[in-house]
């Protein structure tokens, strides 16, 4: 990276500031010994030429658009098209949710991103037993193709991408969504969004859970085959950190977990369904989480392009340029927001939002302050929506691409993560993958061991959280909450009763004898699935075929 | 006095999956010195009260983050009542608005830890309040 001269130079006038820096610590010491960030990674004092000296500058660092696209997939980068401003929303009913995103986009927002409520997520009905007490209360219900229509109302599906939040239940989400696309008149090949349809991180992180680890990427790799095949322009995987971050993992962790998985998912893929790498890749998406502490958060995210870069070419002979762009979307990290003093979350979100923009992020969702309580209202979700349109319109963030690179300190930290998850990575790959060390409890045990130690360090006061450990006050602040009626469930049960009386009941029962004889003879559910919502058949209906023919995943509870 | 261990197990009630706090406080407690069961995510409140009885506990500690509290806290103590092991106490953390706080200890919930509650704190409420049983 440099002359040998410059470090000459370099190395005799750092030997000076380190002397005026031993002189004034031997009078007044630091305020504390050890500098760490939030994830504990110790951070020197200074960096300069010499901490990134064997940096080659052609492989390392490069140009936005250009291997290994540290410095952004894009060449234009923001000047281009700025991120898309992407509010994760869901709450009580279809309708209402509708309501709510017809709001965000009135508000300025430009692609939509859905919350389901916890029964649509585990994929049982609203009658169910087990979904008593739940209906509505953190995102949307969604039964039947009927709640699909009508929480798309009025949305430009061929103009509009939407993300989904869902997991075991995917297919059959995903089949709504075609299938209400068919309904409009919109050819599949037009339709752009995002699946999240990611388990791995599920066992490790979310829980969200149905079937084993082995059916249920075997699922995963139906819908990247469907979507390689007939929609050509979905991301049919968001390989999702954000929830392996926020159940207390490290950055390196959720970066080398992260990218673990998305490996496992172009193995898996490659194996069951014999696609080239670079038929499916292209269309692979990431999701991180955007924490706290600035600068890992942004040496994370360069750290990420480089390091999917370089497996997609390295590991996998990747030829297609499309399949080496990590693309991704961020969420400011709900783990940091706090329910004391709500109103310094608005003040979190923008500085986790500006690291995500800095990081080269594609699309953002940033935290409402008061998601530590409840479900946002719409006064606190246009605060975070604003947030990133200042960021966006006045900071002047996005006039030049990847503005950081070169800092000594943000190449050496990213340089840093990059190392330290390829050592995670290879140890999982020497466990036989991810599916195994899932098995073995690794990652979970991993992220526990991090978790727990952060909360010995909050109540040691060794990390800080304002108006948690510093700065407390018995102050009361009275923010109005958004409150889900218990009425929800009683009318959306009548809903999905109405729906299941009205239609035919012997071909939904024959839809479901096809997907489950799909699933015995390993082909692809997508386009039963297809069939079957369109019959009206319930996301319970068909998860309950899943669950029958794989078997059913119970979390081990490793802690 | 016996010297047998406090027992204690925690439980997720509910579909919700956001378990970081559960199994903080699962090694936490253990670390304390008290015997924990954690049962892991996903569990209804029938088996939440018939593993409390099975493994004859002191306490169940209740967390869940989806909302669905109101529910499910209240079923636990109700289905405990309901089998003659009212003498388990329950507790319960997580996301709790302040106006549901009363309703809760009014169904028999004995303690409640929201945001901010420390690990110590915790800890010492059980050892205050909870005699192993003999």
């Amino acid at each position: 990276m440099f002359t040998e001269e410059l470090l000459n130079q370099s190395s005799s006038l750092r030997k000076k500031w380190e002397d005026e820096v031993k002189k004034i610590t031997s009078k007044r010491a630091d305020q504390k010994s050890e500098w760490t960030t939030v994830s504990d990674l110790p951070i020197r004092r200074l960096y300069g030429p010499e901490d990134i000296k064997d940096m080659d500058f052609e492989k390392d660092i490069s140009y936005p658009g250009q291997y290994p696209y540290l410095r952004g997939n894009q060449a234009t980068g923001y000047r281009g098209k700025y991120w898309t401003f992407r509010m994760f929303a869901g709450m009580g009913s279809a309708a209402v949710t509708n309501e709510r995103w017809h709001y965000l986009l009135n508000t300025g927002q430009t692609g939509l991103s859905t919350a389901f409520d916890f029964p649509t997520l585990m994929g049982y009905d609203t009658d169910s037993p087990k979904a008593k007490g739940e209906c509505g209360k953190c995102g949307v219900a969604i039964d039947t193709i009927d709640d699909f229509q009508t929480l798309i109302k009025g949305i430009p599906l061929d103009k509009i991408t939407t993300s989904m939040t869902i997991n075991p239940p995917a297919t059959a989400i995903w089949a709504m969504y075609l299938a209400s696309a068919e309904i409009q008149g919109i050819p599949l090949s037009k339709l752009g969004g995002t699946i999240q349809n990611d388990m791995l991180k599920e066992f490790i992180a979310q829980k969200t859970l149905m079937c084993p680890p082995e059916a249920s990427v075997k699922l995963i790799s139906d819908t990247v085959e469907f979507g390689t095949r007939h929609v050509p322009n979905w991301n049919t995987i968001s390989i999702s950190g954000y929830h392996i971050r926020e159940a207390g993992a490290t950055a390196v962790q959720e970066l080398a977990f992260t990218l673990r998985d998305g490996m496992e998912y172009v193995e898996d893929t490659i194996r069951r369904k014999g696609l080239h790498v670079d038929e499916f890749a292209p269309r692979l998406s990431f999701f991180f989480n955007s924490h706290v502490d600035f600068f890992e958060e942004i040496a994370k995210m360069r750290a990420a392009r480089r390091i999917w870069a370089k497996a997609m070419r390295e590991r996998y002979n990747s030829q297609d340029p499309r399949s080496w762009w990590m693309r991704f979307h961020t969420q400011t990290a709900g783990c940091s927001l706090t329910a004391q003093q709500p109103y310094n979350n608005v003040v979190r979100t923008a500085l986790q939002a500006l690291a995500a923009v800095l990081g080269g992020t594609q699309s953002l969702h940033t935290n409402s302050l008061d998601e530590v309580l409840c479900l946002p209202s719409d006064h606190a979700v246009q605060i975070a929506l604003r947030t990133q349109q200042i960021i966006a319109d006045e900071t002047g963030v996005a006039n030049t691409l990847d503005p950081l690179a070169g800092s000594y300190f943000v190449e050496a930290l990213t340089n840093e993560m990059e190392e330290k998850a390829w050592e995670y990575i290879h140890k999982i790959d020497e466990m036989g993958g991810m599916v195994k060390a899932i098995e073995n409890g690794f990652p979970q045990l991993e992220i526990s061991d991090a978790a727990y130690k952060f909360q010995k360090q909050i109540d040691a006061k060794e990390k800080i959280m304002i108006g948690v450990n510093k700065y407390v006050t018995d102050e009361v602040v009275e923010i109005p909450l958004i409150e889900i009626d218990d009425s929800i469930e009683t009318q959306q049960i009548a809903r999905l009763h109405e729906v299941k009386r009205k239609r035919d009941n012997r071909f939904v029962a024959e839809c479901l004898k096809n997907l489950a004889q799909a699933c015995k003879k390993g082909e692809n559910v997508m386009p039963f699935c297809i069939e079957t919502v369109k019959a009206y058949g319930t996301m319970q209906e068909i998860c309950d075929v899943y669950r029958e023919v794989y078997g059913e995943y119970r979390d081990p509870g490793i802690y | 006095m016996s010297d047998r261990k406090i027992r204690i197990l925690i439980a997720k009630p509910g579909l919700d999956g956001h378990d970081r706090g559960a199994k903080v406080l699962a090694r936490c407690f253990r670390d304390a010195g008290f015997e924990v069961i954690y049962t892991g995510c996903h569990q209804t409140p029938e088996q939440v009260a018939s593993a409390a009885i099975q493994e004859d506990v002191d306490v169940v500690g209740l967390s869940c983050l989806s909302g669905a509290h109101m529910y499910l806290y209240p079923q636990v103590v109700k289905l405990l009542k309901e089998q003659g092991a009212d003498d388990i106490t329950v507790i319960g953390g997580g996301i709790i608005p302040d106006k549901d706080l009363q309703p809760l200890y009014d169904a028999g919930l004995k303690a409640l830890f929201t945001p901010g509650a420390t690990l110590e704190s915790l800890v010492d409420w059980i050892n205050e309040n909870i005699h192993p049983r003999t």
